[in-house]
This record gives structure tokens, C-alpha cells and sequence, in this order.
């Protein structure tokens, strides 16, 4: 993918940043704090967290689908073991694990 | 006061929508945006007829088409919209189309949490349980719960991927081909594609017609 | 400490409504004056803004509101935000509204 700069690459562990800054934020409150794998890149988009404020979102960052067990996330989960949540990710809000 | 109702002054939840007092509000706003040259009223009907066009239809001749055409498949899965264009569905809009194919150990559900991105360039407008708090709540705990409620439970063998639309990508599920299809035609095919299906809620079945 | 919105794994959520209703008119021409107003063309606003006024409403209003009663407060407040109409010119028009409905 030409024109693309991105930290962390498929396969890679990352955790979610923790903290509840305020403003428009695309990152569910379930994941924060947890730990899953990079799936994907999906390309570079502009940031929500200014555009929803009438911003212009760039720099654009890169958007991650990351992987999470279920088992993972939820202490009680019923599911199967093998069962994962996939989030779709900015960099900014993810970490090397 | 003329209430529609027997039961007592709350309107039934069918009603609200009709009797909301944002309906006015929301004409008031339409008003004064044509009077400022924001919009015409005829973008407002044609963008409405648009809007009224897109059926889960379209995502099901998708679907059809890539069941019986792995060619088409491959397309699909790296050009969604492009693949849509083949099939003269219009997907272009600046959300991104992602497919996701369920096969004999995957199967993919799709939410929401955050509001109720859908990809209604395929699928139309999305059904009100789509867009509910206990839906958008318990899709990403309970998948499996859900999916029970709606009639369809898988073993734990298979994995369930909830894919939870959190960004600019919207997710459309390839449910898988029910047995015993091959002798139908696509288009008989496409009538078995169900929305639900396409969310993965429901996965689509086929029983063969009773002989005399 | 969570948004409103932010609902994946809210407590207490119980079984799904599966009922589902026909869009009146007004729900339909909502959606598309979102769809004018944020698209490439007019870029009067963007689908995140949008998102954003739905999330700054109270938790009550939040969990009681319809879907597009959430979309018309949110049109709402960004239309006075930006300066395009006014909340006095909205209580006109919606009074205006009423008069003729009643036929006066």
C-alpha cells in the first residue's frame, strides 16, 4: 500500500490505551485497556476525534482491525473458547504489547 | 384528546414515531434550509427515492452471484464496490465496503456499538434491532445469545467473529450456501439470501419443495 | 467513565425487540437531509458531527429518544452551531407549522 505510514503491522500484539479523554471517540470503552493482535490495515482516514468538531482530521492515521479473544474481554463470557471480537482501530489509540 | 389508542394517553410504540412532536421539528429544519438555499426540495425527494431503492436485494444478488461464480467472489472480496458496479448496484458513498465470507469453522456477526453504521449502500436502511441498545449491548458479550434469539445457534467448534463498526469500514457477511442448492438458478439462489443473513444473524436454509 | 453511546457491553441489556417499523415520512426525509447536508458535494456538515451531537445529549434523552428524533435534535444543534439558522427561527417555523395544520 503506496503513500502509507503505519506503526504496526498484521500479527503484531497491541494493547488499547486506557484513560477517557473527552470529544468524539471511536474507541468502545470494552476495549480499552486490552490486549489483541493486529488482523489488518485498513488505510489512512482522517481523524473523527476532529472532524466531529468541524476539524479537518489530518493528519489522516492509520486504521488497524485488531483481534481480541472473547475470553479476553468479558469475565463471564458463555461462548466459545474460541470465539473474537474485531474493533476497528486509529494508531494513535494502540500500543506494542 | 384523540389518542389512537384505548389503552390511556401513551401512544403504543408504533405510534410514536408517527406522533412525534420531531417530526414537526424536523420539517421546520427542512424548511428553513430550502428557504436558505441549503438544499432544494427536489435533492430532498430524489435523495428519499434513492434511499427507497436500496433493498437488501441488492447484497443478496451479490451474494448469489458469488456463490456460483468464484471469479466473481475473488472480485468481490477485493473491490466490493467496484464488484457491486458489475451487478449495477451503485455502492460508491465514502464509507468502505468490507466482505467477510463465513465458512464451515467462521461465522461473522456484525454491530454497531458505538451508533449504527451499516453498509446501506448493499443493504438499505437498517432494521430497528440493528440500531437497539440491547443489540448493540449484547452483540459484542453474548453473540451467541442473540444469534439464539433469532433462531440460529452454531457449535463451539465454529468460531463466532463479532466485527464491531467502528470506523469507516462497513461490513457485509457472505453467509454460507445451504446444501442441497445446486441445481437452483441464481436468481432463486439470491431469494435465499436473507438481510439477516448478510448481518449474520440468521444463516440462510433451504428446504426442497414436498413432492405430491 | 463512558459515553452515552458507547454501548458494547452496557448492563442490564435484556432481549431484542425484533419488531420493526415502516419509516414515516418525516423519518425519511431526516435520513436524507443527513445524507445532503453531509455529503462530498455539499459538505454542510460531516457524519461525525453528527455522531458527536447525538453523544452530548443527556442519558435519558439518549436511551429515550427514536432513532431519527436523535438525528433531528442532532441536526439541530449543529445547524444553530454553525450559524445557518437560529433556535428562534426554528420555534417560528415550527409555530408557523402548527398554524397551518390547524388552518388557521
Amino acid at each position: 500500500m503506496t503513500g502509507v505510514t503505519a506503526t504496526f503491522k498484521p500479527g503484531d500484539p497491541v494493547r488499547v490505551l486506557t484513560g477517557s479523554p473527552p470529544g468524539h471517540i471511536r474507541t468502545p470503552v470494552y476495549i480499552r485497556g486490552k490486549i489483541g493482535r493486529v488482523e489488518a490495515l485498513h488505510g489512512m482516514f482522517g481523524n473523527p476525534e476532529s472532524l466531529a468538531f468541524g476539524g479537518d482530521g489530518l493528519p489522516k492515521r492509520s486504521l488497524y482491525q485488531v483481534g481480541f479473544p472473547q475470553t479476553e474481554l468479558w469475565e463471564r463470557y458463555t461462548g466459545s473458547p474460541r470465539d473474537t471480537l474485531y474493533v476497528d482501530i486509529y494508531e494513535h489509540w494502540l500500543e506494542l504489547a | 384528546m384523540n389518542d389512537h389508542t384505548e389503552h390511556g394517553s401513551e401512544p403504543h410504540a408504533h405510534e410514536r414515531h408517527r406522533l412525534s412532536p420531531y417530526a414537526r421539528r424536523s420539517e421546520a429544519i427542512a424548511a428553513l434550509l430550502i428557504e436558505k438555499g441549503m438544499l432544494t426540495k427536489e435533492e430532498l425527494r430524489r435523495e428519499m427515492e434513492t434511499m427507497a431503492r436500496r433493498s437488501p436485494a441488492d447484497g443478496a444478488r451479490l451474494v448469489a452471484r458469488a456463490w456460483v461464480d468464484p471469479a466473481f467472489k475473488s472480485r468481490l472480496a477485493a473491490n466490493p464496490k467496484a464488484a457491486a458496479a458489475e451487478l449495477g448496484i451503485d455502492a460508491t458513498s465514502y464509507a468502505e465496503l468490507v466482505i467477510v465470507e463465513n465458512t464451515e469453522r467462521l461465522h461473522h456477526l456484525v454491530v454497531c456499538t458505538l451508533c449504527s453504521c451499516y453498509p446501506r449502500t448493499l443493504l438499505g436502511i437498517p432494521p430497528d434491532w440493528y440500531k437497539s441498545l440491547p443489540y448493540r449491548s449484547r452483540a459484542v458479550t453474548d453473540p451467541r445469545g442473540v444469534m439464539k434469539e433469532f433462531g440460529l445457534e452454531l457449535p463451539d467448534s465454529v468460531e463466532v467473529r463479532v466485527l464491531d463498526s467502528t470506523a469507516d469500514m462497513r461490513y457485509l457477511v457472505v453467509p454460507r450456501r445451504p446444501p442441497g442448492t445446486d441445481h437452483l438458478t441464481e436468481e432463486e439462489l439470491a431469494q435465499l439470501v436473507t438481510r439477516d443473513s448478510m448481518i449474520g444473524v440468521a444463516n440462510p436454509e433451504y428446504s426442497a419443495p414436498a413432492h405430491a | 467513565m463512558r459515553g452515552v453511546h458507547d454501548r458494547g457491553g452496557w448492563p442490564g441489556a435484556g432481549p431484542i425487540d425484533r419488531a420493526e417499523h415502516h419509516l414515516e415520512d418525516w423519518e425519511r426525509r431526516t435520513d436524507a437531509m443527513v445524507q445532503l447536508l453531509s455529503s462530498p458535494k455539499k459538505a454542510v456538515t460531516r457524519v461525525d458531527e453528527i455522531r458527536r451531537a447525538i453523544e452530548c445529549l443527556p442519558l435519558d434523552q439518549y436511551e429515550f429518544l427514536s432513532y431519527y428524533e436523535k438525528w433531528t435534535s442532532a441536526l439541530e444543534t449543529l445547524m444553530i452551531e454553525k450559524g445557518i439558522v437560529t433556535r428562534d427561527e426554528i420555534e417560528r417555523k415550527v409555530a408557523d407549522l402548527e398554524r397551518k395544520e390547524r388552518g388557521d
